[in-house]
C-alpha cells in the first residue's frame, strides 16, 4: 500500500510462491524500499485463478513524476543507481522462479492501478512466462582490438614525396581495417551458426558506442535465449571460435534474466530484421 | 556456469552498465505506466544519455583516434 507522496515501481512479472515471497520480504529495491510480491487481486478479494504477481516497491513521487524522471534520465549516477537495483531485483527473482523483467521506470500511481496493468495483460504474461521457462539470454558481443585496426609499421619509402607517402600510409591503413572487418565477419557468421544450433531466439542490438564501451570498437551486439541444458555447450563453442579470430575480442556475457525476449509475443522486438 | 549461478554475480565483476542499459532501456516488457516516458522519449533520452557520455569523455580520448571516413560494417 502506498504511503502518500510515493508512487509504486514495478521491476518483473512473476509467478507468486510462498518462497519468492519470504526472500523478497528481505531484500530492498530502490532507494531501500521493502519489496513485495503484487499479486492481481488484494488479500480482501477472492483468491485470483492464476498466481501472476508484479515484483513492486514504493518509489518518492518527486522522483519518479514526469519532470523528475525526464531530468533524472540525463543524470548517469541517478540512472546507473536505478539501473543496478532494478537489475539486481530481477536477478534475485530469476533465481528462485520465472520471471519477466519489466523496462526500467515503470511506474503506477498506487498499487490499485498496477494491479489493473497487471490484469489487463495476464494472458500475454502468462504465455510468455510458459515459453522462457528454462531458457536463459546470453550476450555475444564482438570488438575489433585497437591494434587490429592499425597498419603494420612499414618502413617508410625513401623515394615516396610526402603527399604519395600519405595515401601510402592511408591505404595500408584501409587495407589493414578491412582485414579485420572481414574477420569480424566471419566470426559473426561462426557464431551464427553455433547459435543456430544451441538458440532458440536472436535479439540483435544495436553496436555499443561511446566511451562506456572502451577503447575497443564493437561490431556486433547480438543476445540469444538459450535452453538451460544447453548454455554449457553453447558458451564453450563460442569461446573455441573465439581462439579462431586473435584480432578480435569475442565477449559473452550472461547468464542474463530473459530482458531481449520479454516483449517477444507483445511487441515488435523479434521483427524480422530488414535485409541489407 | 550453472543455472543456479543465477543471480549470483561473478565475485568481483560487476556486470557492464553499458550492457545493463542495452537491457533495461531498451529490452523488458514495456507497460503503459501512468508516468512512464514513451518510447520515443526514452531513445531520446537513451540517445543524449550515449551523447553525454561521449562527450564528456572526448577530453581524454586517447590521441591517434581514426579520422572519419571510417566504413560501418
Amino acid at each position: 500500500m502506498n504511503t502518500s507522496g510515493s508512487l509504486t515501481y514495478v521491476y518483473a512479472v512473476t509467478h507468486r510462491t510462498g518462497p519468492l515471497g519470504e526472500a523478497l520480504a528481505g531484500l530492498h529495491g530502490i532507494g531501500q524500499a521493502p519489496l513485495r510480491l503484487l499479486p492481481l487481486t488484494s488479500d480482501t478479494e477472492p483468491a485470483p485463478s492464476t498466481s501472476l504477481a508484479f515484483v513492486a516497491s514504493d518509489v518518492p513521487e518527486q522522483d519518479f513524476n514526469e519532470t523528475a524522471l525526464k531530468n533524472h534520465f540525463e543524470d548517469l549516477g541517478w540512472l546507473e543507481y536505478v539501473a543496478r537495483t532494478h537489475h539486481d531485483v530481477v536477478q534475485a527473482v530469476a533465481a528462485r522462479a520465472p520471471v519477466l523483467p519489466l523496462r526500467m521506470a515503470t511506474v503506477y500511481q498506487d498499487d490499485h492501478r498496477a494491479r489493473q496493468a497487471l490484469a489487463a495483460q495476464q494472458d500475454v504474461f502468462s504465455q510468455r512466462l510458459d515459453q522462457l521457462r528454462a531458457q536463459t539470454e546470453y550476450g555475444v558481443k564482438i570488438y575489433l582490438t585497437p591494434e587490429a585496426t592499425q597498419p603494420p609499421a612499414a618502413a617508410p619509402a625513401p623515394a615516396a614525396s610526402p603527399g604519395k607517402a600519405y595515401l601510402q600510409a592511408r591505404r595500408a591503413q584501409r587495407r589493414s581495417r578491412d582485414a579485420v572487418y572481414q574477420q569480424a565477419e566471419q566470426a559473426a557468421e561462426t557464431i551464427e551458426t553455433i547459435a543456430s544450433r544451441h538458440a532458440t531466439q536472436r535479439v540483435r542490438h544495436a553496436p555499443q558506442r561511446g566511451e562506456l564501451t572502451g577503447p575497443q570498437e564493437n561490431v556486433l551486439n547480438d543476445a540469444y535465449l538459450i535452453p538451460d541444458e544447453r548454455a554449457g555447450q553453447f558458451k564453450a563453442a563460442i569461446a573455441d571460435a573465439a581462439e579462431r579470430f586473435p584480432d578480435l575480442r569475442i565477449e559473452v556475457t550472461g547468464p542474463w534474466a530473459p530482458y531481449s525476449f520479454a516483449m517477444t509475443t507483445v511487441g515488435p522486438t523479434d521483427a524480422p530484421e530488414p535485409p541489407p | 556456469m550453472t543455472v543456479s549461478e543465477h543471480g549470483e554475480p561473478l565475485p568481483g565483476r560487476q556486470v557492464a552498465l553499458v550492457d545493463l542499459l542495452d537491457r533495461l532501456l531498451s529490452g523488458g516488457v514495456v507497460l503503459t505506466g501512468d508516468i512512464v516516458l514513451s518510447i520515443a522519449d526514452i531513445d531520446l533520452v537513451r540517445i543524449s544519455l550515449r551523447a553525454l557520455i561521449v562527450s564528456v569523455s572526448s577530453e581524454i580520448a586517447p590521441a591517434g583516434e581514426q579520422e572519419g571516413g571510417r566504413d560501418e560494417p
